[in-house]
């Protein structure tokens, strides 16, 4: 497993979770990580996981909600290593409550990181990909962006909109050899669906047919195909990572 | 080197075309076959080399070779 060798891959969000999985899996196929997260210091643990694997890791403190961030984060990674080949775009948050109840800020604040950050990220980066000559985006979406669901209204609005943005990007960038595509995780175990209420979850498990929920390593496992050569003609698409939740 | 060389050579570089075809009538698009996203990053390419920020609604004036050395003689570049 070393088709990403020499391949450069920014990860937001890595520090734990989907995107520390996917930091991990990149490294175990070769390529080296510049991890972005709002803190440095939340990355220690994935960026000692990633060396451990024999890949460099560098931390970056990135608030994707802000351009001046963004930019000032994606210029310090071209410097430090040169060039970026692929982007994983994971950073997300939820504020789930039901729309009678959904403050202003609940919304902006959902989709300032994962709508505007997956925005501001891709165009930070399409410069230096274009440059390169280049380049590999994929974004974290999720499948209720697709079939929606109550309670949230803004993170919903946000993976939908994020899906849409990856198809622009597909078509814009598509001529510079650059392909966007997105996941579509279902119920995955992890930090963000831990704080949901046991009975929702069990509720949500009978969904799946597979019968359980995804781990962070089989979204990782196909961000990693999406990101690679084994994807050359795939561009603009959606992938389901959810079990068949959702078909 | 001169203004109009620079801008030869980054137009040459980013549309793989040759220097005798980067002559001042020749459109960008109709002529050397740039694509839209190929404008905008000739234009960023321009604003970086220059130091001159090109907002949209000049940027959309600038067709042809000479009107892009027009315009940035216009803003004191040499």
């Amino acid at each position: 497993m070393s088709n990403l060798a020499g391949k450069v891959a920014i990860v937001t969000g890595a520090a734990r979770g989907i995107g520390q999985a996917i930091a991990l899996r990149l490294a175990a196929d070769g390529a080296d990580l510049a991890l972005a997260d709002l803190k440095t210091e939340w990355l220690d643990d994935t960026a000692a996981k990633v060396r451990a694997l024999g890949r460099r890791a560098e931390c970056f403190a990135v608030d994707v909600a802000s351009s001046e961030s963004v930019n000032a984060g994606v210029a310090a990674i071209v410097a430090a290593f040169g060039q970026v080949d692929i982007l994983v775009n994971n950073a997300g948050i939820t504020r789930d409550t039901l729309i009678l109840r959904m403050t202003d800020a609940d919304w902006d604040a959902v989709l300032d990181i994962n709508l505007k950050g997956v925005f501001l990220m891709t165009r930070a980066v399409a410069k230096p990909m274009m440059r390169a000559r280049g380049g590999a985006i994929v974004n974290v979406a999720s499948v209720v962006g697709v079939t929606g669901n109550a309670g949230q209204a803004n993170y919903t609005a946000s993976k939908g909109g994020v899906i849409a943005l990856t198809k622009t990007t597909a078509k814009e960038l598509g001529s510079r050899n650059i392909r966007a595509n997105a996941v579509a995780p279902g119920y995955i175990h992890t930090a963000m669906t831990e704080k949901l209420p046991e009975e929702l979850r069990a509720q949500m498990v009978k969904l799946v047919p597979l019968a359980r929920p995804g781990e962070p390593e089989d979204v990782a496992n196909v961000v990693a195909f999406l990101a690679g050569p084994d994807a050359a003609y795939v561009n603009g698409q959606t992938i389901h990572v959810c079990g068949g939740m959702v078909m | 080197m001169a203004l109009e060389d620079k801008v030869v050579d980054i137009i040459v570089d980013k549309l793989g075309v040759t220097r005798d075809q980067v002559k001042p009538e020749a459109s960008l698009i109709e002529d050397l076959g740039a694509d839209s996203i190929d404008t905008v990053d000739l234009v960023m390419t321009f604003e970086e080399e220059f130091g001159e920020s090109i907002p949209d609604e000049d940027s959309q004036k600038l067709k042809t070779v000479g009107d892009i050395i027009a315009y940035l003689k216009s803003k004191g570049k040499e």
